[in-house]
């Protein structure tokens, strides 16, 4: 079953003079853990956007294309009506938690959907456990930290049971124990509870492993698509700037002096290490 | 260390801290239209001379001092303005009255700036919120208003943070003529602007998707 | 060079941001600071340009206590460059921007303009020239930011969080920028929690944790060493993880740059051939 199926998707904001995002034509099906990548300004911002019906509702702009998400129209849809089966987690937790408590974030979405009280109280002090921040959920969201914020933001979207997540850069101002959380409770989502992830981030070192699949955007398309061992190993990817975890850097490098550990790259280092140390033993 | 601490409320327990919020709202709304209605000296220093015992019951004395030293330059400002432009409409001549007026309006403005600050450092945000839904406001108001609470310390925050910066370039906000003084704001108005209007548009999206409106 | 002595700062809230340090960061060194957010290492930093003044113990620049000096006057040597850049920029082209501290440190016209010609080239905003800094990227907003300060080339960069948001090519050219640096003998602190950007890097490195520095020595010692890393909310870089792991077949613990495993690793699996 797909979640997220679009077709010569093209869009551009308001005033630019050319289209962010070029004819995207892509698939994502039920359960995948799909990490978007590129440079910069390379577009993946935009389509996320997309996702949840921000654009063209809340951005306005020149939309040309088919996007179906869920089963439903972003472009038809009201973006509140999407935020039952879509839940977008930003950038800045600062910025995404308005409410007084971390409770009352976490509950803002269900409220606004009419659920009664009873209801709203367990499904918040679900998300709230899955995220394990239960302890904090009278807390002003000011005064927790940025790592925590994000898992309170990450909370508010849970509690709404969405068919799919979407999380851009979520850990970039993020300490990297907080970030490695983070990445660890996504997972957790996708494999426990079957939401579909779909993860815009820089740092592969922390994320390629969890990954089902990686696609690489480049000025407003897609370059590369496909499964996370494929995509690192080829010379496209390097090109593009993107950055490859130093396990996957340092098991190329030692190919090019023609020692080969193993059949399949390394994602990550504690995969590298398991290759040397069969080599290591072996001999 | 900087003016916008004498915003941030910071949990203690004093007798004025554990006020119902709903009754400090009411009091400064009363000393807000009491300080605009009257333009008599006498009353206004009466209003103000009214939060002093507020203010030491609650034990932000230091705090509250460093807000209004911090409203010292703007209450300057505006008499100034008042002074002069009295002075040019009337004819290059000034009489007691006016002198009278402009004091008038310096200290209007240096009440609302205290009773705010009292307010501010004393009702947690969070009361304030449930206070008003309790009272009946409609939500939308009770909303905004909680949402522009709950963002004073981060605004107050970023202020700071853009002053470091462009002190950091060499920029010495107290130098210079009058005018100069009021030209080096510009340099941290427009940074703290942009910052907020950025920072207003990223929460209307992350609004936009989670709520009906 | 910087001298900091049993620095303690309290914030009027009375937190006590900063514990007793003591320091010594000489001329044209490279030194990251580390540690979890709220360690106290922006609070640190703001000291050496005087942005705060010590609540007990001092700071003192090339032998002058900052307290003694105005911001404006350590300025002139210590070059600040803030996280956000949207906390700086507000003039209407990237000129101007660039012209605003010079201008503030009174350096003559003529003196002003190359200067501007001089850092704009540096970082490659020359086509900018006229530019509204508004208009222009994220990436490219910090650059101005960074051009900004070093334009009137002070003696040391402090640079606050600088990879935060940058993609792996940005992070790439911000390295190859702090080498240029040093090669002019600038002193370069950095503040920063990405790890990977540090190991990279390779500076000296000080941990912070609770307003007290923990650790202070070469990357290579500090960012091997798990136990101190955790304190700091920090994990190990991917090298040094892979070595950590391989620590039971009598490899090194010290390496966390992939060239130098690189190297090693070839040495000992040709030798087991």
């Amino acid at each position: 079953m797909s979640i997220i199926e679009t077709k010569d998707l093209t869009y551009t904001y308001p005033g630019g003079k050319f289209p962010s995002i070029k004819n995207i034509s892509m698939e994502i099906r039920k359960g995948e853990f799909v990490l978007i990548t590129g440079p910069s300004g390379c577009g993946k911002t935009t389509l996320c956007r997309c996702f949840n019906g921000l654009i063209p509702n809340f951005y306005q702009g020149e939309i040309k294309g088919e996007i179906i998400v869920t089963g439903l129209n972003p472009l038809k849809k009201q973006t509140h009506e999407m935020a039952k089966n879509v839940g977008l987690v930003f950038q800045n937790p600062e910025n995404q938690l308005f409410a007084l408590s971390v409770e009352k974030d976490v509950a803002f979405g269900l409220e606004n959907i009419g659920m009664r009280r009873e209801e709203i109280r367990q499904r918040v002090d679900w998300a709230l456990k899955q995220v394990e921040i239960y302890d904090l959920r009278e807390r002003s969201p000011h005064e927790i930290s940025g790592g925590q914020q994000q898992r309170v933001a990450i909370a508010s979207v849970l509690a709404m049971q969405p068919k799919l997540i979407v999380l851009d850069e979520p850990t970039s101002f993020l300490d990297p124990l907080s970030a490695e959380k983070i990445f660890s409770i996504i997972y957790e989502m996708n494999k426990k509870l079957g939401i579909t992830v779909v993860l815009v981030e820089h740092r592969l070192d922390l994320t390629a492993k969890y990954a089902s699949r990686i696609i690489i955007m480049d000025q407003g398309k897609i370059c590369l698509d496909g499964k996370p061992r494929k995509i690192l190993n080829t010379q496209e990817t390097r090109l593009l700037g993107v950055g490859i975890p130093k396990a996957t850097l340092l098991y190329q490098e030692l190919l090019e002096d023609k020692i080969a550990l193993s059949n399949e790259i390394p994602l990550c280092s504690e995969e590298l290490a398991n290759f040397l140390k069969e080599q290591l033993k072996a001999k | 260390m900087s003016v916008f601490d004498g915003l941030k409320f910071r949990k203690v327990s004093s007798p004025i801290h554990n006020l119902d919020p709903r009754i400090k709202f009411f009091y400064v709304i009363v000393i807000f239209f009491s300080a605009i209605l009257f333009n008599q000296i006498i009353v206004l220093l009466t209003l103000f001379l009214m939060t002093i015992p507020f203010v030491l019951l609650a034990h932000v004395q230091k705090e509250w001092l460093r807000s209004l030293r911090g409203a010292a330059f703007l209450a300057f400002f505006i008499f100034i303005v008042n002074i002069a432009s009295s002075y040019f409409t009337s004819g290059y001549s000034l009489t007691a009255n006016q002198i009278e007026s402009a004091i008038a309006m310096t200290l209007r403005f240096i009440v609302l700036a205290g009773s705010f600050s009292v307010f501010f450092l004393t009702t947690s945000p969070d009361h304030l919120g449930l206070a008003l839904e309790q009272s009946h406001v409609p939500y939308e108001f009770a909303f905004a208003f909680t949402t522009a609470v709950r963002f004073v310390p981060v605004l107050a925050e970023e202020a700071q943070t853009i002053m470091d910066a462009q002190k950091a370039r060499g920029l010495e906000m107290e130098k210079g003529s009058f005018l100069k003084k009021i030209r080096n704001y510009i340099p941290v108005l427009i940074p703290l602007i942009v910052s907020s209007i950025r920072r207003s548009l990223e929460l209307a999206e992350a609004m936009e998707s989670s709520i009906d409106h | 060079m910087i001298e900091v002595e049993n620095l303690h700062f309290i914030y009027p809230s009375n937190v006590e941001a900063l514990k007793g340090i003591s320091l010594n960061i000489r001329d044209g060194e490279f030194v990251a600071i580390m540690g979890q957010n709220g360690a106290g290492k922006t609070t640190l930093v703001k000291h050496f340009n005087g942005l705060l003044k010590p609540s007990r113990g001092f700071v003192k620049i090339n032998s002058i206590e900052t307290t003694k000096t105005s911001v404006a006057e350590l300025a002139k040597n210590i070059g600040f460059v803030f996280q956000n850049p949207d906390h700086q920029l507000f003039s209407e082209t990237v000129e101007e921007e660039i012209a605003f501290a010079l201008k503030n440190f009174g350096f003559k016209e003529e003196v002003v303009k190359k200067r501007i010609d001089w850092a704009m080239n540096l970082l490659g905003l020359s086509q900018y020239r006229d530019t509204s800094p508004f208009l222009l990227s994220g990436g490219e907003r910090k650059r101005v930011a960074l051009a900004s300060v070093l334009a009137w080339n002070p003696n040391t960069l402090i640079l606050d969080e600088p990879t935060i948001g940058q993609d792996h090519r940005q992070k790439e050219n911000l390295r190859q920028f702090i080498i240029q640096m040093q090669t002019q003998k600038k002193t370069i602190v950095m503040v920063t929690h990405d790890v990977e950007f540090v190991a990279e890097c390779n500076p000296r490195v000080l941990l912070m944790r609770d307003g007290e520095i923990i650790a202070d020595g070469k990357g290579t010692d500090i960012l091997t060493n798990q136990e101190l890393l955790t304190k700091s909310s920090i994990v190990l870089p991917q090298i040094a993880q892979i070595f950590q792991e391989l620590s039971c077949f009598g490899l090194p613990q010290n390496i966390i740059d992939i060239y130098d495993a690189k190297n090693i690793l070839i040495q000992i699996l040709e030798k087991k051939k």
